[in-house]
């Protein structure tokens, strides 16, 4: 389109006997240099004796919402002053534009204010958050042993086949991620171990270290920090769009409870799950570990095979599997409660994301450690 | 008056080798309320995403005077949907903004303008749709009709010389779809835009519409175009009837029509 050069735009106000007429002239356009209207203003708040505010547009180029905003500043302005307006002398678009502005009056109640909250009182506002939250959280686990309990009894129920598509899901998977991350694990173990061992001449000993490390700590943890991080998330996500299609709800008219339905099948899979992948994880970390320490530390494979298998006793893997089995309900308790709990728009199904794998990480980690002094004080 | 604003030029929309509508021919003149109906699934929204520029044709092309949108390059193409603004179906506000934000949005992305400014001019799109001091509101905070509305303050804030809406009153009460045609009405007199408008609700194609094409899903083509109550006075068209009678032919005369859905 050729652009043609504005008109210079302005404003003038001239007090006729009674009245008060403002002249603009010129394009009033996105693009054009406006000129102040508060002399114009200031005219309106300083006028005596004024019946009307009128205005006179015989010059009036172009315009489009430039002019139409500044317009309901004088406006408004008169308004304030009492002054009453002649909307006749504007061109009729503007007056149609004018009307549909004024046809809903401002909602009175609907402006928010936005105040600085003091120091003292964000603390208190985040106290009664972590309140909320936990309560939340002991709810969410009642509903969860209700559910249980009434699946248990027949009342309620869900569907197998949903139950073997999220095993599918979060276990095999999962083997590919899983496999590299615990072969690598047991080769830091090694390495570090290695390093302070070799000092004493005491290389063979760096199999105890990763076969005992892998099969009580190691193995379940990374499986269970794996884990949040690509089915946690994605139950969240899940169930938070879920929600926001109002899926949820239309389960509960149809009498499903969801509890029943979308959280127990999606739990018992990771509980299931979850002890066999640690088992994997530890036998990948043994292999990693046993890389390491016949290639660079001078031991022969057999060596090795024989202090993991002397080293490493049932109870060591009864602990993993333990523990596994605890990581794989938290993860899906947080990840199915964020996501329950999801609000009804885009972004809150991300943070819903977020927040249950943050969740699912803090459960882990306080977990492991209250399970790790539990087994040292009952020497396990 | 007849200023054409937008050319549809043997226009065939496909999704991959499924042929939507084939060989569409018409004009939309400059003001003109133009409607796209017709039944579910025969394209109009598809129609609509290759007017805005979302899909590409499969042949054929849309032009905005004399200008193809398909055969320019993207900055043209930039260029001319800069002049349009779009009503999505649900008001397509992004969730994580404020009203105020959403609407402020294109203004700032495409204008130099200082905040004040901006301000005003969002207060006044706002107002213009019934929505004055809800700026501070979030989109999930707001009915259906509302968020519609902030949709439309969104599609206008830029001033655009042509507005596209889907489905203007899917899901609205009738007393709320009828302030929303209003409100469209009002805004193409005022504003003098180009109005064009996808939907198969008969009450809205007659209270607003001034010019019409009917596509047909069976035959995958246009099978009528006009003003819509010349439409329903005169044409011979089966499925055209059936669709503005709602499936009742001897119902042809629009004021006993209006006579009942007002009672």
């Amino acid at each position: 389109m050729p652009e043609t050069a504005n008109i210079p735009c302005q404003i003038v106000a001239h007090c006729r006997a009674n009245s008060l007429e403002i002249a603009v002239s010129g394009d009033w356009v996105r693009d054009a240099e406006l000129p102040a209207i508060e002399p114009v203003l200031a005219q309106i708040e300083a006028a005596k004796n004024i019946e009307t505010l009128r205005f006179s547009t015989d010059a009036l180029g172009r315009w489009d919402s430039m002019l139409v905003t500044e317009l309901i500043k004088l406006i408004d302005c008169a308004a304030r002053n009492g002054i009453p307006l002649d909307k006749t002398t504007l061109p009729a678009a503007i007056q149609g534009l004018l009307t549909l502005v004024y046809a809903v009056p401002e909602r009175v109640d609907a402006h928010r204010s936005q105040r600085q909250t003091s120091w003292s009182e964000s603390i208190a506002i985040s106290t009664a958050k972590a309140i909320q939250h936990s309560k939340e959280i002991i709810i969410f686990v009642g509903d969860m042993a209700i559910s249980c309990m009434a699946t248990l009894r027949g009342h309620a129920h869900f569907r197998r086949v949903d139950l073997w598509l999220y095993v599918q899901e979060c276990g095999p998977s999962a083997l590919p991620i899983v496999t590299l991350i615990s072969l690598l694990v047991g080769l830091i173990l090694a390495f570090v171990g290695a390093v302070q061992l070799s000092m004493f001449g005491a290389q063979i000993y760096i199999a105890n270290l990763v076969s005992l490390g892998m099969t009580r700590e190691m193995g379940g943890l990374m499986t269970a920090i794996i884990m949040s991080g690509r089915t946690g998330a994605a139950y969240a996500a899940q169930l938070g769009t879920m929600h926001v299609n109002n899926e949820i709800d239309a389960l509960k008219t149809m009498n499903l409870d969801p509890m029943a339905f979308l959280v127990l099948p999606r739990m018992l899979a990771l509980i299931f799950i979850m002890p066999l992948l640690c088992l994997y994880a530890d036998l990948m970390g043994i292999v990693g570990g046993g890389l390491v320490t016949v290639n660079f530390f001078d031991v022969s494979l057999a060596e090795y095979l024989d202090r993991t298998a002397t080293a490493v006793k049932m109870k060591d893997f009864i602990v993993g599997f333990v523990k596994s089995s605890v990581f794989g309900i938290l993860i899906a308790l947080s990840g199915c409660m964020r996501g329950m709990q999801c609000g009804r728009s885009a972004s809150a199904v991300g943070d819903a994301g977020t927040s249950a794998v943050v969740t699912a990480i803090v459960f882990i980690v306080v977990a492991d450690s209250v399970m790790t002094i539990i087994c040292n004080r009952l020497g396990i | 008056m007849a200023e054409p604003c937008i050319t549809i030029d043997n226009l065939t929309m496909a999704y991959g080798d499924f042929v939507i509508q084939r060989d569409l021919n018409f004009t939309i003149n400059r003001g003109d309320v133009f409607i796209v109906m017709g039944g579910n699934g025969c394209g109009k929204t598809t129609l609509l995403r290759h007017m805005i520029g979302l899909q590409s044709p499969a042949r054929g092309d849309v032009y905005y005077g004399d200008e193809g949108l398909w055969r320019s390059d993207s900055a043209t193409r930039q260029r001319i949907l800069r002049r349009t603004g779009v009503m999505f179906q649900s008001g397509a506000l992004l969730s994580s903004m404020t009203l105020a934000e959403n609407v402020a949005l294109p203004i700032t992305e495409a204008t130099r303008l200082p905040a004040n400014k901006v301000r005003e001019i969002v207060s006044y799109k706002l107002a213009l749709v019934g929505l004055a001091g809800f700026e501070d509101y979030y989109p999930s905070e707001l009915s259906g009709g509302m968020q519609k509305r902030a949709g439309l303050a969104r599609a206008m804030a830029l001033d655009p010389e042509i507005l596209f809406f889907d489905e203007p009153s899917a899901g609205l009460d009738p007393i709320t779809a009828k302030l929303l045609d209003d409100l469209i009405l009002s805004l193409s007199q005022s504003l003098s835009v180009t109005v064009v408008v996808v939907t198969h609700d008969l009450d809205s194609i007659f209270a607003i519409g001034n010019n019409s094409v009917f596509l047909d899903a069976e035959s995958r083509s246009m099978i009528a175009g006009g003003p819509p109550r010349q439409l329903l006075a005169e044409s011979k068209d089966p499925k055209l009837v059936r669709f503005l009678t709602r499936g009742n032919p001897s119902d042809r005369n629009i004021e006993t029509r209006q006579m009942r859905s007002r009672a």
